[in-house]
């Protein structure tokens, strides 16, 4: 019975002095850290993390070859070294969000989001204006380039999975070369071909070609991989119905991956509506409301922040603040649209 | 026929039963023909010079070992096979006096006329049960004014009307997979096809289901021609008068080894493979 | 019915697939669309070359490879300048190379270390998690990080740049610097740079560590290795052109990162910072190309075209490796 008892859970095995051992690895290093820091020339958190990091490392290694479970140095360094990996990412991913947070919530008024910054100068209270006018701008950009891009890179996606000619590998590489266009590239091209030959003004439709070509890849890659996923099965079916290809493939091959279909478009969308450079070439900034994206600039949240936030003064950085607090609400919404629609479609 | 197993001595009732079908079939116009077939997918060949004439409102069964290339034949009846990449086709499918594989020909207009039920159930997911009966019309742009009726004609052919009738909106998922396939086999008859393939349309399914759909199959060689591959003996057995049995021995292409009558094939077997094979030595 | 074995086989036929116009009309279609890539990866290197191509006439190739950024009267001597223009952009391209870098070397480390974690290491629910702060992390606009590096990196990073310039610049001239200023440079654009394409690379090392074979890992394990050795010698060995790839892909993105880089980094044109990553001074293409885009002259924006089309260029061989790379990798699986 007793040994039943000692036996039959040999991964709660943690004696006292391996528990000991631990805690004195993962509670006193940042003690000592902490000492470390208040007594030298490092300071501030980071200083505190920077030493903690190196610290508990030492010991944690020195722990797996001293120690009561004794193990190789490297195999306890390598697992302290991910772990390690795995906190410092998440820090900087908290202190990239923190901040977006704090600031943006301390500052965040519900007008915001309706008012335009016509009646704003520089270091103007936030209890007037508001970014509507930028929130509507990046709707109606990134809405005008989904429009573009969808259709095309279903297109492309469908060469891939129906005609499945000779020109595969190229149409992939090529998709693939295009994923890696700098977004500031796709900005001068749009530029170059309807601004500057004088076709348009900035504005809001050349915006929304610069973000298409972004999007194109995303859409294109994600639609192949859901077209892939119908089964080849209802392709014939649907040919031994007596179907063409082309009524095959609209009554059959897309609408069984539509939400598929809708994944790639949120997948494009988060992919460009944080997009600033190109925007800042095409749709450059406005103060002002504009409905008309054929004409005249356009604000929208990203150009917002970047030229909020350069301005410098107080209250003009904090908008720059409430604003990329709203972009990122944006973001986190479209991300987990993707999740959401992705998981019922692998479900179905 | 139910309980005739393969590996018991035929009786000599059977047998001569089994004959008397054999004389007036033999005696049946020919609803579909292949002269010399042959298949290649790029340099491999697959399946050589077969011959086989299927009579109408017969029912005839392909068997043979995996790999032996006769769902790759059954393909060729209906112009599925060249969707594949790289196939190649060597003879000729004589369908109503021509051949299908005529340079000019309409695949589209051929598969119209040669119907297809797949091995594993596919009703289409977007589509509800309804919608999957007459999708073929929508497929192939054909007009009709009464779709109720032709639901109705086609389930109740297939033998699943009276279940699904109260839920012909309900998505064709909810069925279950023997249902499913009778939905499929439905899904072609409102086409009104000469003949029909069927590529193993039982291996997945229950026992159950699969009577069922050898019921439909008895009913359906009325007004068609049926063609059925299958791996399983006694359903060829049970539902076919003809069988063909196919084999590809060692690396070789895949060939007709015998054919004939279903019960002369199986109990008086000219060649020993077939004898081997039908009483289960190997396959 | 009757079989008749002929021992003639009979030729192979050409099957002649006579399409319905709708087909055929459709088939074109996709074939256009299949094809849209290259025609937009083609239009896009046109525009830049021909909107660029006077300035690129005029400097040459000492456009590539001078570092003076000097508009003059902004014409260019065929039209009649006094005082021509002087355009050369290699201290932006170098800028760039060298931030990028030091982003690889930040985040590769990194992402290894994450990427082992999340395939081999912790529990399933740690795992998913982390792959969902990963994806997340990936959605997060640039915008955004260009405030960070600027409002919380850049009080931090000033402390650690000055701590590594007292102590260790005798043994290390990286860290030399000839004015004391730490706000601003290449070493702050690299870390803002390695957190953007740490998911990248995590993304693309966690697909190829995930993938290596039951049996290798199971046969290292049969012959005693431990966890360790058998990552050592098993995961990473396998998955190590798949980090590479992931690498290049990260290379690819960091160097035609825009504002990000723009808050963190002071650009000097004039003058070449080669190795002093805490110097004050640096170079990236493509944030050169939007400080200078919103006051250009017409002469000065055909220059940013050259500019843009030099970065293209190397995004797209920079890409295309990685392309290549990591569909091997792939394919190995």
């Amino acid at each position: 019975m007793s040994i039943a008892a000692k036996t039959h859970k040999p991964w709660r095995s943690i004696d006292k002095t391996v528990l000991m051992q631990q805690l004195i690895v993962h509670l006193g290093t940042p003690f000592l850290a902490m000492f470390i820091t208040i007594n030298t020339g490092f300071s501030g958190y980071s200083g505190f993390l920077v030493v903690w990091f190196f610290l508990h490392l030492v010991t944690a290694s020195l722990l797996g070859k001293f120690g009561k479970r004794k193990r190789a140095v490297s195999d306890s360094l390598f697992e302290v070294l991910s772990t390690a990996a795995v906190i410092a990412f998440l820090l900087f991913v908290i202190s990239v969000l923190e901040p977006v947070f704090q600031l943006g919530l301390e500052n965040f008024q519900v007008h915001h989001l309706f008012e335009d910054a016509k009646d704003t100068g520089v270091d103007t209270s936030l209890d007037i204006g508001g970014l509507g006018h930028a929130l509507l701008g990046t709707l109606m950009t990134v809405g005008l380039a989904t429009l573009f891009s969808l259709p095309i890179g279903i297109l492309a996606a469908l060469y891939v999975t129906e005609v499945r000619g000779v020109l595969t590998p190229f149409v992939r590489f090529f998709v693939q070369a295009m994923s890696g266009v700098p977004s500031i590239i796709a900005g001068l091209f749009a530029y170059a071909v309807l601004i500057a030959s004088g076709i348009l003004t900035y504005s809001g439709f050349v915006a929304a070609i610069a973000l298409s070509i972004l999007m194109l890849p995303t859409v294109a890659r994600t639609a192949e991989e859901v077209l892939k996923l119908v089964p080849d099965d209802l392709r014939s079916a649907a040919l031994a119905l007596g179907g063409t290809q082309w009524r095959a493939v609209r009554m059959v091959v897309l609408p069984a991956a539509r939400s598929g279909l809708v994944t790639a478009a949120i997948l494009g969308i988060a992919r460009v509506i944080g997009e600033t450079a190109p925007l800042l070439l095409t749709a450059f900034g406005n103060r002002e409301y504009n409905l008309n994206p054929l004409e005249g600039p356009i604000a929208t949240l990203p150009t917002y922040i970047f030229q909020q936030f350069l301005l410098g003064t107080e209250n003009d950085v904090r908008r720059a603040w409430v604003a990329a607090f709203v972009l990122l609400v944006l973001v986190g919404i479209v991300f987990s649209l993707a999740r959401v629609v992705s998981s019922r479609f692998k479900q179905a | 026929m139910d309980n005739v197993s393969a590996y018991e001595v035929p009786t000599t009732e059977a047998v001569v039963t089994g004959r008397e079908e054999v004389t007036r079939m033999e005696s049946a116009p020919i609803a579909m023909e292949a002269r010399n077939v042959n298949v290649w997918f790029n340099d491999h060949h697959v399946l050589q010079n077969v011959n086989l004439e299927f009579p109408q409102n017969s029912v005839t069964a392909l068997i043979g070992p995996s790999g032996c290339g006769k769902s790759t034949f059954i393909r060729t009846l209906n112009r599925m096979h060249e969707l594949l990449p790289g196939a190649k086709l060597g003879g000729e499918v004589i369908l109503d006096g021509s051949d299908i594989y005529t340079p000019g020909v309409d695949p589209v207009g051929i598969r119209l006329k040669v119907g297809m039920v797949f091995q594993k159930p596919n009703p289409f997911p977007s589509m509800s049960i309804g919608e999957n009966v007459i999708s073929g019309l929508r497929l192939s742009r054909k007009k009709i004014s009464n779709k109720s009726d032709v639901m109705e004609e086609a389930l109740t052919k297939a033998g699943l009307w009276k279940e699904v009738k109260d839920r012909l909106n309900v998505s064709a998922g909810s069925l279950s997979g023997g249902q499913q396939q009778r939905l499929c086999i439905a899904r072609s008859l409102v086409l009104h096809p000469e003949i029909l393939l069927m590529d193993e349309p039982c291996s997945a399914l229950d026992p159950g289901s699969t009577r069922k759909i050898e019921e439909t199959m008895m009913e359906l060689k009325e007004s068609m021609t049926i063609i059925i591959v299958t791996h399983n003996m006694q359903q060829a057995l049970r539902v076919s008068d003809h069988t063909a049995f196919f084999l590809a021995e060692d690396g070789k292409p895949g060939e007709v080894v015998e054919s004939g009558p279903t019960v002369e094939l199986f109990h008086n077997p000219r060649d020993s493979r077939t004898d081997d094979y039908v009483h289960g030595r190997f396959g | 019915m009757i079989t008749t074995q002929e021992p003639k086989v009979s030729e192979p036929r050409e099957i002649v697939v006579t399409r319905r116009f709708s087909d055929k009309a459709f088939r074109s279609i996709l074939i256009l669309g299949g094809l849209f890539a290259f025609i937009a990866l083609s239009g896009i290197f046109g525009y830049l070359f021909i909107t660029s191509l006077p300035v690129l006439q005029y400097a040459g190739i000492s456009f590539f490879t001078d570092s003076f950024w000097f508009m003059g009267d902004n014409l260019l001597p065929n039209q009649g300048s006094i005082d021509s223009p002087q355009l050369g952009i290699f201290a932006m391209l170098w800028g760039s190379i060298l931030i990028s870098s030091l982003a690889l070397l930040i985040a590769v480390p990194i992402s290894v270390g994450l990427a082992l974690a999340i395939t081999h290491f912790f529990p399933k629910f740690l795992s998913r998690s982390l792959t969902f702060v990963v994806d997340l992390v990936a959605a997060v606009p640039s915008i955004i990080f260009g405030l960070w590096g600027a409002y919380t990196l850049a009080p931090h990073a000033q402390l650690w740049a000055k701590w590594l310039n007292t102590n260790l610049s005798e043994t290390f001239p990286i860290f030399a610097v000839d004015f004391q200023y730490f706000g601003q440079s290449p070493f702050m654009a690299g870390i803002v740079l390695a957190i953007m394409i740490i998911p990248i690379i995590t993304s693309v090392a966690r697909e190829i560590y995930g993938s290596v074979p039951r049996d290798l890992i199971t046969g290292a394990q049969a012959l005693g290795a431990s966890r360790w050795t058998m990552i050592k010698n098993v995961v990473i060995p396998f998955g190590a052109s798949g980090v590479v790839g992931g690498a290049m892909l990260g290379l690819g993105r960091a160097l035609g990162e825009t504002v990000a880089v723009f808050f963190v980094l002071n650009l000097v044109t004039g003058d070449v910072n080669w190795f002093n990553i805490l110097e004050s001074e640096g170079g990236s293409v493509a944030s050169f190309i939007i400080s200078r885009f919103g006051e250009a002259s017409p002469l000065e924006v055909q220059a940013l075209f050259g500019a843009g089309l030099a970065l293209f260029v190397l995004t797209l061989v920079t890409n295309a490796l990685a392309t290549l790379i990591v569909n091997k990798a792939r394919r190995r699986r």
